[in-house]
């Protein structure tokens, strides 16, 4: 813990605030469903950073176990995702967010 | 002190590949800024001591999921560049990065006026002797054995629902140029041509 003076835990959460919003916005403002699936990914990461920089400052290991968890759901995410929108795009190539906007067309 | 240089250095690579991935207009370009992203990441667990994250991190994310979306931009050819001056909503783009000013100033400003406190710790503290990985399974194996088995399940589900969503489906049609014949149900024919270019689909 001789390394926790050099670097306030406020530095990390605030940088995970700021991944978070850049992300968020990224998923508003985009609208290929590949890049906004890549938005999401970044406001995860975001998360892991807060639960990895809590762990650290309350000194618990719990932290890291949420994180091991959100990562393994993040992957099942990614996959199921990626094959929706593989079925949608093999269908009609070059679809965007706006074009699905309807769940049976 | 080596540690703020650390932090400043991962930072810059983390935010820089974050406005990479939302402001590149090639898919491929944000798809290898958020390696850039991942990997300060990583870099950041380090510094926090938390290895065993930080491997996962680079072999699960940046290793696994980041070449799945290439793979998935390859395979789909959506790899040229989008069109970013035109809005398809007016007024859109500035709500949204305004809103994520807010986000951000409101987020930032709960860390600089709050102190942490907790919750008195309820799991196992870090241990400076026993190392990260070993913590981590001794935790994972006890403790959190039910969710363990849960994100098992959860896997198994994800890769059935992938398989079935790659397969192709019979039946309902998603594509609404598709002839319907009755409701929900889609004409033989038509359905083995579903992309409507006049040679019958490879199943």
């Amino acid at each position: 813990m001789l390394a926790a003076a050099t670097v306030d835990a406020g530095w990390y959460l605030g940088l995970g605030a700021v991944l978070f919003s850049v992300g968020a916005v990224g998923l508003l403002v985009r609208r290929n469903p590949l890049v906004m699936f890549m938005c999401v990914e970044l406001m995860l990461n975001a998360v892991n950073l807060t639960f990895v920089t809590f762990a650290r400052r309350l000194d618990d290991v719990g932290g890291q176990v949420v994180v091991f968890f959100v990562l393994v759901v993040a992957a099942a995410e990614v996959v199921v995702g990626l094959g929706i929108i593989v079925a949608i795009l093999r269908r009609r190539p070059g679809t965007t967010a706006d074009d699905v906007s309807l769940l049976r067309g | 002190m080596i540690e703020a240089l650390v932090f400043a250095v991962a930072a810059m690579v983390v935010l820089g590949g974050a406005f990479g991935v939302i402001l590149s207009r090639n898919p491929v370009h944000s798809a290898l800024s958020l390696v850039a992203t991942l990997f300060g990441i990583a870099v950041l667990f380090v510094a926090q001591e938390a290895h065993f994250l930080a491997a996962v991190q680079v072999i699960v994310y940046a290793g696994a999921i980041v070449v799945l979306f290439l793979f998935v931009i390859m395979l789909l050819g959506v790899d040229r560049a989008e069109d970013l001056d035109t809005e398809p909503l007016t007024g859109q783009r500035p709500a949204a990065i305004l809103a994520g000013v807010v986000l951000a100033g409101a987020l930032v400003a709960v860390v600089v006026t709050s102190t942490i406190t907790g919750a008195p710790r309820s799991g196992t503290a870090v241990d400076q002797d026993a190392s990260n990985v070993a913590q981590l399974g001794r935790l994972l194996f006890t403790d959190h054995l039910f969710a363990f088995e849960a994100t098992s399940v959860l896997l198994v589900i994800a890769v059935v629902g992938a398989v079935l969503l790659a397969r192709g489906r019979q039946g309902a049609a998603i594509d609404e140029d598709e002839p319907v014949t009755e409701l929900g149900r889609v004409d033989a024919d038509a359905d083995a041509d579903a992309d409507g270019d006049g040679v019958e689909d490879r199943r």
